[in-house]
C-alpha cells in the first residue's frame, strides 16, 4: 500500500493557481479514478478535479477557500499496493472501536451539510436534549443519521449544549483566508436579510465575477468616452442580405460581427489600444483576440474570438452563434475564455444606449456597442433620419491617453460608416 | 409441509373451496379442458365438470358481466381473465356494477366475486401480456385488489378472496408462477385481506413493496446484511385498500423508506404509500422517501435490452436500498 499524493492540476493553460471551492470528498472516503474530488475556481469557470488514483482519501491538506498553486499537494490518498485487504482492515477496526462512545462526540470536522437535519434527528434530539453541533455523523457528506443518535443515546454519552468546551467555537468557524479578504472588503458588515427575503450564497462563477470586476475597477484608473456613429449604411446593407445569409448560413448576420470585425481592425492600426499593463511595463498583444461578453440568466462569461482581425464577418458571426450556445447550455470550457485582448460588450442587445464598462482585467480598454436607434441628424444643413449608435469606450489611463482612443474610435466610426456593398465584404 | 408452486396454491386454494362451497364456479376463456393457458384450473374440469367449469367466449365484458350477475343472485363465481393486460373490456362492468352494487343498492344486492388475472413482466410479453393494471382499480371503494407474493399467502389469500362477500381482483405475477416456490399447509386456513405481512425484520432501512418485487426485496436484503445493513421488508399483499396501519409502523422504524413497483412510477400504489407515510410519519423521516418503479413509458418493450431496461430486479433494488442505507 502506497500514499500518493493529488495535486492541483494546470487547468488551463495560463492558470497558475486554483482556489478550491468545495471539497467532494473527506478523508475515509474511498474515489476511484477520475471521480471528481473538488471543485476548483480558475479564471471564470469551476472546474472539477478528477482524482489521478484509486483509493482512500487519507488526508486533505487545503481547506475550503484556499487558493493553491498549481502542483501544490491537495490531498493524500492511499492506494492499494501488494498487501491491501489486511491493513487496512486492521486500521479502521481499531479506530471504529475507539470511537464508540467518546469520539462519536467530535467537535473538529463539521461539514457545511451537517447544519440540515432530517425530521427524525430533529425530533429525538430534542426528545433527548442532544446538543446536534457536537455529534458526528456517519450518513452521506458527513449527515447525521438517525441511527448515529441512537446509538448515542445507547452509549449513554450524551452531548448537552452547556458541556461544550469553548474551544470548539474556534473550530466551527475556520478562518477565511487569502482571496476571501477582497470579498470580505465588499461584503457590508451589518447587513441583515429580513422575513422573505431571499439568501444567495456567493459561488463559484459569482465570486470569481465579482473579484474581477472590483480587481479591475480597484486598480486601473478607468476613464470614458463616447462617439457618435451613422450606421444608416450598415443598417441598409445588412437588411438587403440577412434573409439569405441565415437561409445559407443557418445562423443570423448580427450587426455585432460587424462591430467586432471594425473593432480588430482599428486594433491593427492602432496596437497601443491592443496592450495590458504588466507593472514595470506594458506589453503590446501581437494577437487580437477579441472578448465578447455573453450573459446567462445568473452569471457573465467572456468568451474569446481568437485571430480576429484574420477573419471575415461571416466567420466572425458563426463564432458569436457557436459561443453563445456554448455559454447558454453550459458546455464552454476555460480555454475557450482565455487569451482575450480587448472586449466588446453588445449593450445594446438590451436597448441600452449608453453605458461605462469595466474594463476585462488585464486588458487596456473596452468598447460598449449600444442600441442602434433612429434619430434625426442634420446633414449638409438638413434634417434627415439616420440609424445612430453611440460607442462607448472605457480605457485604463495608465496605458492609454485620450489621443489615440480618440483616433482608435474615429476609425471604427469611419470603418461603421462607410459599410457597404462596395466597401465591405462579408465572406 | 410440502413446498409447491406459486401456481400450484391457485390451483389448490380453487379446488378445496369448489370442494368446500357448491355455490363456487369458475369462469373464463380455455379454464375448462384446457386447464388455462398457464394450467391454474388444470384438473378442475374432470373433477367438477363443465357446469362448474365454463369455458367462455373470448369476450372479458361478458365474462366479468355474467360472474357479476351470478354472484348477485348468490353464486360465488371465480372469473378469470386470461391476462390482466385483457380486463380493460371489462373496466366497466368491474367499475360501475361490481364495485357499487352494494352502496347503490342500499345494501339490497351484494357481489362476492374473485376475478383473478395474471400480471407483470419479464416474461418476452411486450405490451400486450406484461402490464400492471391494479392503479387503474385502486381508487374505486367498493373493490379489493389482492396481489399475494408467496405460495402461502396465494392459498390463504385467494381462499379468503372466494368468501369475501363483496369483488376482490386477484391478481398473480405470472412469471412468479413457476419461479416461486415455498411451504404451503395442506389445512384449511386463510390470511386476512387487508392486512400487509413483515417478510423480513430490519433496523437500518424499510422496503415496502407487494408481488413479484417482494423476492427481489429480500435477495437484496440477504447481501446488505453481509454487508451490516440490516433491512426491514414490508409485504403489502393488500394493495387496496391498503394497511395504513402497517405502513405507518414499518416507515416510522427506521424511518428511511423505499417503495418498490414493477408499475410504471407516475399515480401508481406506491405514490399512495408515499402520501400515506407523508401524511404520518413526517417527524419519524430520516430521509426522502425514496421509490423505485417502471419508467413513464407506455408499455413493456419486447426488445430484452429494452425489457430488462423497463423492469425492476434485484440489482435495481440493491442499489437503491444501498443508496438510502448511505444517506
Amino acid at each position: 500500500m502506497t500514499i500518493e499524493q493529488m495535486k492541483m492540476p494546470q487547468l488551463g493553460e495560463s492558470v497558475t493557481e486554483g482556489t478550491i471551492s468545495k471539497w467532494l470528498v473527506k478523508p475515509g472516503d474511498t474515489v476511484s479514478k477520475y471521480e471528481a474530488i473538488a471543485e476548483v475556481i480558475t479564471d471564470k469557470v469551476n472546474a472539477e478535479i478528477p482524482s489521478s488514483f484509486t483509493g482512500v482519501i487519507k488526508e486533505l491538506k487545503a481547506s475550503e477557500d484556499e487558493t493553491l498553486a498549481v502542483g501544490e499537494v491537495i490531498c493524500l490518498i492511499e492506494v492499494e499496493g501488494c498487501e491491501p485487504d489486511k491493513a487496512r482492515e486492521n486500521e479502521p477496526i481499531q479506530s471504529v472501536d475507539k470511537n464508540i462512545g467518546t469520539s462519536q462526540v467530535a467537535a473538529a470536522d463539521v461539514t457545511i451539510s451537517k447544519a440540515r437535519y432530517s425530521p427524525a434527528v430533529l425530533k429525538i434530539s430534542q426528545e433527548n436534549d442532544i446538543d446536534l453541533e457536537q455529534v458526528k455523523g456517519t450518513g452521506k457528506e458527513g449527515r447525521i443519521t438517525r441511527k448515529d443518535l441512537l446509538k448515542l443515546i445507547e452509549s449513554g454519552n450524551i452531548p448537552k449544549a452547556d458541556a461544550r468546551k469553548p474551544a470548539s467555537n474556534q473550530v466551527l468557524n475556520p478562518v477565511p483566508d487569502l482571496k476571501k479578504e477582497q470579498l470580505n472588503t465588499m461584503q457590508a458588515k451589518a447587513i441583515q436579510s429580513a422575513v422573505g427575503d431571499i439568501e444567495i450564497p456567493v459561488t463559484g462563477v459569482r465570486k470569481a465575477i465579482a473579484a474581477n470586476m472590483q480587481k479591475s475597477k480597484h486598480e486601473a484608473p478607468h476613464a470614458w468616452m463616447m462617439v457618435e456613429v451613422d450606421a444608416t449604411n450598415l443598417v441598409r446593407y445588412r437588411e438587403s442580405i440577412k434573409q439569405e445569409f441565415k437561409q445559407t448560413e443557418g445562423y443570423n448576420l448580427t450587426y455585432f460581427a460587424f462591430f467586432v470585425k471594425a473593432v480588430a481592425q482599428g486594433l491593427k492600426e492602432f496596437p497601443e489600444i491592443n496592450s495590458m499593463w504588466a507593472g514595470d511595463k506594458i506589453i503590446q498583444k501581437k494577437d487580437i483576440n477579441i472578448s465578447i461578453a455573453v450573459a446567462t440568466d445568473t452569471a457573465l462569461f467572456v468568451p474569446v474570438i481568437k485571430h480576429a482581425d484574420e477573419k471575415t464577418i461571416k466567420g466572425i458571426a458563426r463564432e458569436i452563434a457557436e459561443l453563445a450556445q456554448k455559454v447558454r447550455t453550459g458546455k464552454i470550457k476555460s480555454d475557450e475564455m482565455q487569451d482575450g485582448t480587448f472586449t466588446v460588450n453588445n449593450t445594446g442587445s438590451f436597448g441600452s444606449i449608453q453605458s461605462m464598462g469595466i474594463i476585462n482585467h488585464p486588458q487596456a480598454a473596452i468598447l460598449q456597442v449600444e442600441s442602434i436607434v433612429k434619430r434625426p441628424v442634420i446633414i449638409d444643413g438638413m434634417i434627415a433620419v439616420r440609424d445612430m449608435v453611440n460607442l462607448c469606450l472605457s480605457l485604463d489611463h495608465r496605458i492609454l491617453d485620450g489621443l489615440v482612443c480618440g483616433r482608435f474610435l474615429a476609425r471604427v466610426k469611419e470603418i461603421i460608416e462607410t459599410t457597404t456593398p462596395q466597401n465591405t465584404t462579408i465572406y | 409441509m410440502p413446498v409447491i408452486s406459486y401456481i400450484d396454491a391457485v390451483t389448490t386454494a380453487i379446488r378445496e373451496e369448489m370442494e368446500r362451497d357448491s355455490r363456487v364456479f369458475v369462469l373464463g376463456e380455455d379454464v375448462g379442458k384446457k386447464g388455462g393457458v398457464f394450467k391454474a384450473t388444470n384438473g378442475l374440469y374432470e373433477q367438477f365438470g363443465e357446469e362448474r367449469v365454463i369455458d367462455t367466449p373470448l369476450a372479458e365484458s361478458a365474462i366479468a358481466g355474467v360472474g357479476i350477475g351470478a354472484a348477485m343472485y348468490g353464486m360465488r363465481p371465480i372469473a378469470e381473465m386470461q391476462f390482466a393486460d385483457f380486463i380493460m373490456p371489462a373496466v366497466n362492468q368491474i367499475i360501475s356494477e361490481a364495485a357499487k352494487i352494494r352502496y347503490r343498492s342500499n345494501n339490497d344486492w351484494d357481489c362476492p366475486i374473485v376475478i383473478r388475472a395474471p400480471y407483470g413482466g419479464g416474461v418476452h410479453g411486450a405490451l400486450y401480456h406484461s402490464q400492471s393494471v391494479e392503479a387503474i382499480f385502486a381508487n374505486q371503494p367498493g373493490l379489493k385488489i389482492v396481489m399475494p407474493s408467496t405460495p402461502y399467502d396465494v392459498k390463504g389469500l385467494l381462499k379468503a378472496a372466494i368468501r369475501d362477500n363483496d369483488p376482490v381482483l386477484f391478481f398473480e405475477h405470472k412469471r412468479a408462477y413457476r419461479l416461486i416456490k415455498g411451504e404451503v399447509p395442506n389445512d384449511d386456513y386463510v390470511l386476512p385481506i387487508g392486512k400487509a405481512d413483515v417478510k423480513r425484520q430490519g433496523e437500518d432501512i424499510t422496503v415496502i413493496t407487494y408481488g413479484l418485487c417482494v423476492h427481489f426485496a429480500l435477495q437484496a436484503a440477504e447481501k446488505l446484511a453481509s454487508d451490516g445493513i440490516s433491512v426491514h421488508v414490508l409485504d403489502l399483499r393488500t394493495v387496496y385498500p391498503l394497511d395504513k396501519e402497517a405502513i405507518i409502523e414499518a416507515a416510522a422504524k427506521t424511518g428511511k423508506v423505499l417503495l418498490i413497483t414493477e408499475d410504471t412510477k407516475e399515480g401508481s400504489i406506491i405514490s399512495e404509500v408515499s402520501a400515506i407515510i407523508a401524511e404520518n410519519c413526517l417527524f419519524d423521516l430520516d430521509a426522502p422517501i425514496m421509490r423505485l418503479a417502471g419508467p413513464d413509458v407506455p408499455a413493456m418493450p419486447y426488445a430484452p435490452t429494452m425489457e430488462k431496461y423497463f423492469m425492476v430486479n434485484p440489482d435495481k433494488v440493491e442499489k437503491a436500498m444501498r443508496e438510502l442505507a448511505e444517506y
